[in-house]
């Protein structure tokens, strides 16, 4: 009833923690069992560590908030040893999310996350909005990020999701581009770019100056993107941008998308991912149907 | 750490814009140290809307027999508005105890300890200082405010130990900073809760006794997974680089992490 086939995933249920919202799952593990899910993107690896952003890195806005935690992670190669061999005794595909500051960071962290047998697919970063370098800009320009796809598909042995950015002025004109250099699947959508200015020292919140806007405040636009864009590509698309319900998972689903991932609500709700999957098939029950894959797109599709 | 449905069983202000909660529910038996917190889901009205994410909130004290705990927060925004607006009977969501607190064991029975603490980090103190006593400790405290209407506690303090209150107008207590009589003072250990300023002030006085420093850093998940409470290590050598405020913290000895 749940289960969904997507490149190099065999999903229990369409429901993933995104990632960056769930580190390495280990904190979320001491909450519940991790193989309810079905998959985890684990946080973005970097060829090199990361300390990431100084603080304050979130602040709240309206149903949503802004992070600017700058990619803070050990390395590719830290990840692989210290965090790949727990998350191996568990029954569920692991996506490894990978960003950079240089196409070559990108290539060669993606060389080797994709040659662990334990990783069933990469998402490709190319929407990090808060780093300097590269990140933002991969994921802005076409060209770009169609070479930057074709680069890590070439070097790629496992299926890769390209992670787009909400930030330009044609989602479609992106998808297709990626789509066209190689990509197996799209994440829609990144963090919008956003800043909040504090009244009292009228200096932006954050340390950063801007962060990524994510939560319920987003969700209109990613539902928005989703729909565009499914029509438009072949490939199968994960939609996020504020999910917090089993009804948010449903519009995202008839908005094109075949499996989602959730975010922020994490924070708000550390058993959301679990309440969503236990409160799906009586949702399908509901709606009279047997099969979750037959609403994927149902509100084009005539 | 369990989320759990807590009953309100009292609330009410105790300062100016400082209010005083009693949170029911057997979250409070998971509690092992002084200085812990909870992750509160903002439920409840506020005049400018309402909140999307948890608020970090210190335990001020644990009565285990009665299974509650009892916070003292400042209403400074939506989140902390929706909150205070609760009513007895009222219940909220809450995860904790989260992270970890001010070791007791640093002072042996029939030592002596002084808790330093500034505006809305003094709550934790009062539960530490019911912790040392009951060890035998001898606690003194320096409690600092910014004004006479902003001062909590001074008498349940004084129950426990010496304490000095400072005031930056003088309208109440001593005027001045909290850290003026530390070089005066003997003890064994020493703890503080407070403005960063205030931790930086502390960590330069104390520098040849054992000292915990309490932080506060704005949170997402409160659990350690989103990386948003992280401060460097002073250590150049340390393996990590960095500690998260939320469970590694928020207390850390003097040393350990950067104060900025």
């Amino acid at each position: 009833m749940l289960g969904v086939h997507l490149p190099g995933l065999a999903l229990k249920n369409p429901v993933m923690p995104a990632s960056g919202c769930f580190a390495f799952g280990k904190e979320y593990g001491a909450l519940y069992d991790l193989n309810v899910l079905g998959a985890l993107v684990m946080k973005a690896a970097t060829l090199k560590p990361r300390f990431g952003n100084p603080t304050p890195r979130v602040a709240e806005t309206p149903d949503g908030m802004l992070n600017a935690i700058g990619l803070q992670n050990p390395g590719v190669d830290q990840i692989i040893a210290d965090e790949l061999p727990r998350l191996a005794a568990f029954d569920l595909p692991l996506i490894a999310n990978i960003a950079g500051s240089e196409m070559d960071d990108y290539v060669r962290t993606s060389e080797k996350m994709s040659a662990q047998p334990q990783v069933a697919a990469l998402e490709l970063n190319i929407s990090c909005p808060n780093v300097k370098h590269g990140g933002i800009a991969f994921g802005t320009v076409p060209e770009v990020a169609a070479e930057l796809t074709a680069k890590v598909k070439a070097v790629s042995q496992k299926p890769v999701y390209v992670k787009l950015s909400p930030n330009v002025t044609d989602i479609v004109g992106m998808a297709v581009a990626v789509e066209q250099a190689g990509a197996d699947g799209l994440s829609l959508i990144n963090t919008l770019l956003g800043m909040r200015i504090d009244l009292k020292t009228q200096r932006p919140v954050l340390a950063n100056l801007t962060g990524g806007l994510s939560g319920p405040a987003i969700k209109p636009v990613a539902i928005r993107m989703v729909y565009e864009v499914s029509q438009k590509v072949s490939i199968p698309i994960i939609g996020m941008g504020g999910i917090e319900n089993a009804d948010d998972v449903i519009e995202f689903l008839l908005a094109g998308a075949s499996a989602v991932q959730v975010g922020t609500a994490n924070f708000v709700n550390p058993f959301v991912c679990p309440d969503i999957i236990a409160a799906l098939p009586d949702k399908l029950e509901q709606m009279g149907v047997a099969d979750i894959n037959e609403l994927v797109g149902r509100s084009w599709k005539s | 750490m369990i989320q759990e449905k807590m009953q309100i069983t009292a609330i009410r202000g105790i300062a100016d814009q400082i209010i005083e909660m009693k949170l029911k529910g057997t979250l409070s038996n998971q509690v092992t140290e002084p200085g812990q917190f909870v992750h509160i889901k903002p439920s409840g009205t506020a005049q400018n809307g309402t909140a999307l994410l948890r608020r970090p909130i210190s335990i001020c004290y644990t009565n285990k027999e009665k299974q509650e705990l009892t916070l003292i927060f400042r209403r400074a925004g939506i989140g902390t508005e929706q909150i205070a607006a609760n009513q007895p009977g009222d219940k909220l969501d809450v995860l904790g105890p989260l992270g970890h607190g001010f070791p007791v064991e640093a002072v042996a029975p029939g030592g002596s300890a002084v808790l330093i603490g500034g505006g809305v980090g003094v709550p934790p103190l009062y539960g530490l200082s019911q912790a040392l006593t009951a060890r035998g400790v001898t606690v003194t405290h320096l409690l600092g405010f910014r004004s006479a209407k902003d001062v909590f506690y001074e008498e349940a303090f004084a129950a426990l130990g010496t304490t000095y209150i400072f005031t930056e107008d003088g309208s109440r207590g001593r005027q001045g900073l909290v850290t003026e009589p530390l070089g005066e003072l003997s003890f064994d250990a020493a703890y503080a809760c407070g403005p960063l300023p205030m931790l930086r002030a502390v960590q330069q006085l104390i520098v040849d006794k054992p000292l915990f420093l309490s932080l506060e850093e704005r949170m997402g998940c409160g659990i350690g997974a989103c990386l948003a409470c992280v401060v460097h290590t002073i250590n150049p050598e340390d393996k990590k680089g960095y500690r998260r405020v939320c469970c590694d913290g928020p207390v850390f000895r003097a040393g350990e992490v950067e104060l900025c």
